[in-house]
């Protein structure tokens, strides 16, 4: 074990967690707990310091610890955080908030329900529907480095949600497809493999697809994956707004396939 | 889901920002600067909208684009402050007045 995991001082940090029992109280409440001080712990090794040694009703999602799951994402000191990613020493020796994810519902302490999320994902398709179908022998399904160069980034997207709770848009209606749903859309949409993206227009390109984002770029800013979906979204108006000038100007044409780059 | 119309708008709301960006700037350097440091007199600039129809198209996509900018990034702004009351009426207030805007634009160059 390292040094510094052995530490021998009794520094300690506050948390300040957010409890919500719906068996015990319809309200929920703010408990603070008081844990030790490491310097190589992150913000859910204290939350687990707090399950195991100090009051194990306490609840929340996590799984990998290393920032690829994309499950333990709450709002750390009100910013929305993979909590495996946020040590300890950045906020000692100020006290810690622990919340759940803005705007989402919550089930019980700090876990959200993502159904309305799940949904989203499915309503843009966001998954590859192959252009042509091909046989096992035919083999591979072939892409160069520059066409994998046009989505690779937005398919870094590990679906932790911080972008939603970091989006105003979003937090305003929460009919919005959001941040995440749209980038992964767009991941699929700009793949040469894939050929669904007219499939996925209808709800990319309506009011609550694209538009209702502000580009506030938030999105961009907290995601731990340094994904842009406020980039993407970007892109998909561009699209959006060519699909929308070639229906009025070629009204009997069939309508464009939004990636163009095919 | 229907496609929504609000390409129309976003259309104007950037090319106007590309304009904003980077033709006003130009713009007030010639009008702006030049005049200052000499290289070129107010009589000069006049002369130059009498002289071809160029200029006023050029000075009417100046003025005009941009408002549209405004108009949508305001919107915008005021959604994201809160104020999200009266939507429809907000658009048709920002919307109305770079619709104004650009229609005495267009008056007061074609009659200049």
């Amino acid at each position: 074990m390292a040094a510094s995991n052995t530490t021998t001082s009794n520094a300690v940090v506050t948390m300040d967690v957010f409890r919500y029992e719906p068996d015990a109280s319809e309200l929920p409440r703010m408990q603070r707990y008081t844990v030790p001080f490491r310097e190589d712990w992150v913000v859910l090794d204290a939350l687990n310091h707090i399950k195991d040694e100090i009051d194990g009703t306490l609840s929340f999602r996590w799984s990998c610890r290393m920032g690829v799951c994309g499950s333990c994402g709450m709002m750390v000191n009100g910013e929305p955080r993979l909590t495996c990613n946020s040590f300890l020493r950045d906020y000692y020796p100020n006290p810690i908030r622990v919340e759940p994810l803005s705007y989402f519902p919550v089930i019980r302490d700090l876990i959200i329900n993502l159904d309305h999320f799940l949904d989203k994902l499915e309503e843009v398709k966001a998954w590859l529907i192959p252009a042509e179908d091909r046989e096992l022998s035919e083999g591979e399904y072939r892409q160069s480095p520059a066409q994998l160069a046009q989505y690779k980034q937005f398919s870094m997207c590990i679906n932790c949600m911080l972008c939603y709770a970091a989006c105003p848009a979003y937090g305003h209606h929460s009919e919005f497809i959001g941040p995440a749903a749209l980038a992964l859309a767009q991941r699929y949409n700009m793949d040469s493999r894939d050929g669904a993206s007219d499939e996925r227009a209808d709800v990319i390109f309506s009011e609550e697809g694209i538009w209702d984002c502000t580009f506030v770029g938030e999105c961009a800013r907290v995601c731990p994956k340094n994904v842009d979906p406020a980039s993407a979204i970007q892109q998909a108006k561009v699209e959006a707004t060519k699909d929308f000038f070639k229906s009025v100007l070629v009204p009997w044409g069939k309508r464009q396939q939004p990636a163009e780059s095919r | 889901m229907a496609r929504s119309k609000e390409p129309i708008w976003w259309s104007m709301f950037s090319a106007g920002g590309v304009i904003a960006a980077f033709l006003i700037p130009a713009t007030l350097l010639i009008t702006g600067f030049a005049p200052l440091a000499g290289y070129i007199t107010a009589e000069q600039l006049h002369d130059l909208i009498d002289r071809s129809w160029l200029v006023k198209i050029y000075l009417f996509i100046l003025i005009a684009l941009p408002l549209f900018h405004w108009a949508h990034r305001f919107r915008f702004t005021v959604a994201d402050l809160g104020l999200r009351g009266g939507a429809a009426l907000q658009a048709i207030l920002f919307y109305g007045a770079a619709i104004v805007g650009t229609i005495c634009a267009a008056v007061i160059l074609i009659r200049a």
